[in-house]
């Protein structure tokens, strides 16, 4: 079924992008003008007009943005089906039958995808925000002066301006790939059949949820990682274990490799690996890249605003997310590092109190969680040991296995851990790493404790329903009290 | 000591110390990597050969003439060897290829010029330089080669112009893009590297890989971590690590060795939970490490069965092979715990000891057709290597002893910032059942 035909995608498009939208007429100027409906776009614009201030939301696209259309939602959501089947096949360990067939339904997989994704975005819909007192307008924006934009012919004036135009995929730069065809998580869900053989190309995480989630789906999957490591930057543990948890489900793990060149021969393409100084190929019917995000910068005169970018690192901004033109700010992916949809709601928050409301915040003073659906999913938040360690603080670090927690046991969700970082002989929790079939839901009550100056002492006495998953947070306070206790039985402290 | 404990030990010392006499090429003295068939040299394994010689002489189990001749052969080949670097070649730069034909002594595998393996080779060397002093023309020879090799390893070329130690090198693709990472068996790689009066490493390069470590408490014992057994052991061959401690190790009020004998302390509690769910796991029977295994999908939809791998405790790679000789290797650190598995496991799983030789892996869950569960075929010169020295540390603490002497390691120690105990000539304390014998 085509996009058109489809029930689901004529309800999201009706909501992130209706055909019948007429742009309003401009107010003579805005309190706000957003660049951008994607999560930091639609937080800046509701948030300013939740509190008064006459706004103006453009969208060259689909309101909503890549969370809502290609990104974490509809990601999530085949990955939740994904999930399903592998507990399907590992019935077994759980006292129960392993269904006679097995049968993947990939297109019902995806029909839910767009089902789910038109249901979402009734909240994110062009009316809501109308009623909601934001004029919306679709279009491409150009700044034409320091406080003023055109949009399609029209020139609409601000006094404050929010960059929100987040990021798109960036493609790795290898010979025939894009002659070869290749898909992002922009166009990946737009699959009708599944791919017999696939290479993701990329380990960070949107490479590694998506070759999980389609290898679980049936998929003959290869993942193609450029260092020794998946995630690189999360700890080599997190990563070992996600490797682990690859190898369980079988993909084909590539480390430390990469992808040379690409070429269509007898319909398959072909991809020419290089591992250190070996080579080989690979023979697969569909290639997905998950290599990172670049920045939308183009398109929209930033120089005729006289806001600096690059390329690389969008646009640039100070701690309150000022641009150098004091009228114009930013906020989420198009100029950030932490390309994540929480922190982009967050920034977008922090632009506005500082563009409209005297604000002051610091884009520093975020404490920013961040988490990778795998299964185990991978959860972080504040710093990694290293970091701390090369600012010369010393830490301790608690450490609970799941295997240790007897709901992880009950549930069949043995693997990972939850290591809590803390200034050695203090209770201050530095930053923690959760790996766990439900790390990203942990991980907020250390995120929480971080902002609020809880200390992991202080948890300790924090009664955790029994038996949840979360106990293991519990678990390594106590063994933080119990040391503390031990050493003032000892009288070291 | 007891006398039985005494008697099983002197037999599996001196068993392990065969594999040496039996895989010597006596033409260069290069010793195979394992005694499978065809199986090249492994430089490490050399470098524990050179080690275990004077143990064996000083056990009586091999003529000192012997031992000087298979010495020197070794010596003689990797200072007349091709250091040209190139595909075919036997090192470069002072370092060597991790795997050489027994016979020609040139690169095989396309291996990489390995730094560790190379540190391994260079503190057997440094070894034999201490112990064969005779005034004699062999033994004077030997020494002059010896610190001829030591002085030629450019260990600061090896930092690629970064902080710290590259893993590898190839002639093909340079070098491996990756270093050292965490607490891992570097530590003599970092000490020889620190003490080269020649080529030593710039910078602060000790201190920027112990930024890469991470103190745990785990199972509520303070540990720095590391996932397989071995980490915990191999430096430990040479260095005395008892009561000295670098900054990282002052700051934490612990040392070294102590932190092995958490190690143990770790893998016992690993075993005793067994999440896995593995055949023959308890407190008595553990030891994972790195080393062979089955290879193939898991059985009964466990894990997939790893071949050769790093295995390690608490986050795996686990797949219900155990290592014996690993758990054996930490008899220093915790006689009390070891002996009692050693002596468990020799009981339960005799087949995992082919020849008397500890196997490199066995997997008690893993049953063939003929009812025996998996052993590894043949034995690995690595596992002989550390099963001999540290058996013969606990004894006598003659490596030990003998390694405290060396200017190079002294001052590499040094320059990796480790201070008290026997560094500053403070009197050793003697572990409380670590019996002479």
């Amino acid at each position: 079924m085509t996009a058109a035909a489809d029930p689901s995608e004529r309800e999201r498009l009706r909501n992130v992008r209706p055909s019948e939208w007429r742009n309003p007429l401009p107010a003579a100027r805005y309190d706000l003008l957003v660049l951008g409906a994607g999560t930091a776009g639609l937080t800046a614009a509701r948030t300013a007009a939740a509190r008064g201030k006459k706004v103006a939301l453009v969208e060259r696209d689909l309101l909503g943005g890549t969370c809502l259309n290609v990104g974490c939602l509809p990601s999530k959501t085949i990955i939740r089906t994904a999930r399903l089947y592998s507990e399907m096949r590992r019935a077994a360990t759980y006292g129960a039958s392993v269904p006679s067939s097995i049968t993947v339904d990939f297109p019902a997989a995806m029909e839910r995808v767009r089902r789910i994704r038109a249901r979402v975005s009734r909240l994110d819909s062009a009316s809501d925000l109308a009623a909601a007192g934001v004029d919306v307008f679709f279009g491409d924006a150009l700044f034409s002066g320091a406080d003023a934009v055109v949009i399609q012919g029209t020139t609409v004036r601000f006094t404050r301006a929010v960059i929100a135009t987040g990021a798109r995929p960036q493609t790795p730069d290898i010979p025939g790939l894009a002659e070869a065809g290749f898909v992002t998580n922009e166009n990946a869900f737009d699959l009708t059949e599944l791919p017999r053989r696939l290479l993701v190309i990329g380990g960070g995480p949107l490479g590694c949820e998506m070759a999980q989630a389609f290898c679980r789906l049936g998929s003959q999957t290869t993942i193609v990682q450029n260092w020794p490591l998946f995630l690189p930057r999360e700890e080599r543990d997190a990563a070992q274990v996600l490797s682990d948890a690859f190898a369980r489900d079988g993909i084909h793990i590539r480390l430390d490799t990469n992808a040379v060149s690409v070429r269509v021969q007898g319909g398959e393409k072909i991809v020419d690996i290089v591992q250190s100084d070996y080579k080989d190929s690979i023979a697969v019917d569909a290639i997905l890249t998950g290599t990172g995000r670049a920045p939308n910068v183009d398109g929209l005169n930033l120089e005729v605003a006289g806001v600096a970018y690059d390329r690389s690192r969008g646009v640039h901004v100070d701690d309150f997310l000022r641009t150098n033109n004091p009228r114009v700010y930013a906020a989420g992916d198009v100029c950030l590092k932490h390309k994540f949809d929480d922190t982009a709601e967050a920034s977008a928050r922090i632009a506005v109190e500082n563009a409209l409301f005297h604000g002051r915040q610091r884009l520093s003073a975020l404490i920013i969680p961040w988490c990778t659906y795998t299964d185990p999913e991978i959860a972080h938040v504040g710093l990694y040991v290293r970091q701390a360690l090369e600012q010369g603080i010393s830490v301790k670090t608690f450490t609970i296995p799941m295997h240790d927690v007897d709901r992880a046991i009950a549930d069949g969700e043995e693997v990972g851990f939850v290591k809590i970082h803390t200034r050695e002989r203090t209770d201050e929790i530095l930053g923690a790493t959760i790996v766990g079939s439900h790390a990203g839901e942990m991980i907020s009550e250390l995120t929480l404790a971080m902002v609020a100056g809880i200390g992991l002492g202080k948890l300790a006495t924090v009664i955790h329903p029994y038996p949840t998953q979360a106990g293991a947070i519990r678990l390594a306070a106590d063994a933080y009290a119990n040391e503390r206790a031990a050493e003032h039985e000892a009288g070291i402290v | 000591m007891s006398e039985d404990d005494a008697k099983l030990l002197d037999g599996i010392e001196r068993a392990a110390f065969v594999y040496f006499r039996q895989r010597v090429n006596p033409a260069n003295g290069l010793v195979a990597d394992t005694s499978r068939y065809g199986s090249p040299c492994s430089i490490a394994v050399v470098g524990f050969a050179l080690s275990v010689y004077p143990i064996a002489v000083e056990r009586g189990w091999m003529a000192r003439d012997e031992a000087v001749t298979l010495t020197l052969a070794a010596l003689r080949f990797f200072r007349d060897s091709d250091q040209s670097g190139s595909t075919t070649a036997t090192g470069y730069k002072g370092f060597y290829y991790h795997f050489l034909d027994m016979h020609s002594g040139l690169r095989v595998w396309r291996s990489e010029l390995s730094m560790i393996d190379t540190a391994l080779l260079m503190a057997g060397v440094l070894t034999t330089r201490e112990y064969f002093t005779a005034h004699t023309a062999s033994e004077t020879e030997l020494r002059q080669i010896a610190e001829e090799l030591y002085l030629n390893v450019d260990w600061r070329w090896s930092q690629n112009g970064r902080e710290t130690i590259m893993q590898g090198w190839k002639p093909e693709s340079g070098f491996l893009h990756y270093g050292w990472e965490g607490y891992t068996e570097g530590i003599v790689l970092y000490v020889l590297a620190l003490g080269s009066p020649t080529h030593a490493l710039s910078g602060d390069a000790y201190h920027s890989w112990t930024v890469t470590y991470q103190w745990e408490n785990l199972y509520g014992i303070d540990i720095l971590y590391a996932a397989p057994l071995f980490i915990y052991q191999f430096s430990h061959a040479w260095i005395d690590l008892r009561g000295i401690q670098d900054p990282f190790m002052l700051d934490k009020g612990s040392d070294y060795f102590e932190n092995s004998r958490r190690a143990v302390l770790v893998q016992r509690e690993y075993a005793r939970r067994n999440p896995g769910g593995f055949a023959g796991y308890d407190e008595d029977c553990w030891g994972l490490s790195a080393g062979d295994g089955p290879t193939g999908e898991g059985v009964d939809g466990g894990p997939r069965l790893r071949g050769y791998a790093a295995r390690g405790v608490p986050y795996g790679p686990d797949d219900g092979t155990l290592a014996g000789w690993a758990a054996l290797a930490s008899l220093p650190f915790a006689p009390d715990i070891t002996l009692k598995a050693v002596r468990a496991m020799h009981e339960r799983y005799p087949e995992m000891r082919p020849d008397h030789q500890y196997a490199s892996g066995f997997n008690p869950g893993l049953v063939g057709a003929d009812g025996k569960y998996w052993v590894s075929p043949g034995h690995y010169g690595l596992d002989q290597g550390i099963v001999t020295m540290m058996i013969e540390n606990y004894r006598t603490e003659f490596i030990w002893r003998l390694m405290r002497n060396c200017a190079y390691f002294v001052a590499g120690l040094r320059g990796a910032g480790f201070s008290g105990g026997w560094l500053d000539g403070e009197p050793l304390e003697k572990p409380g059942n670590n019996a002479q014998g």
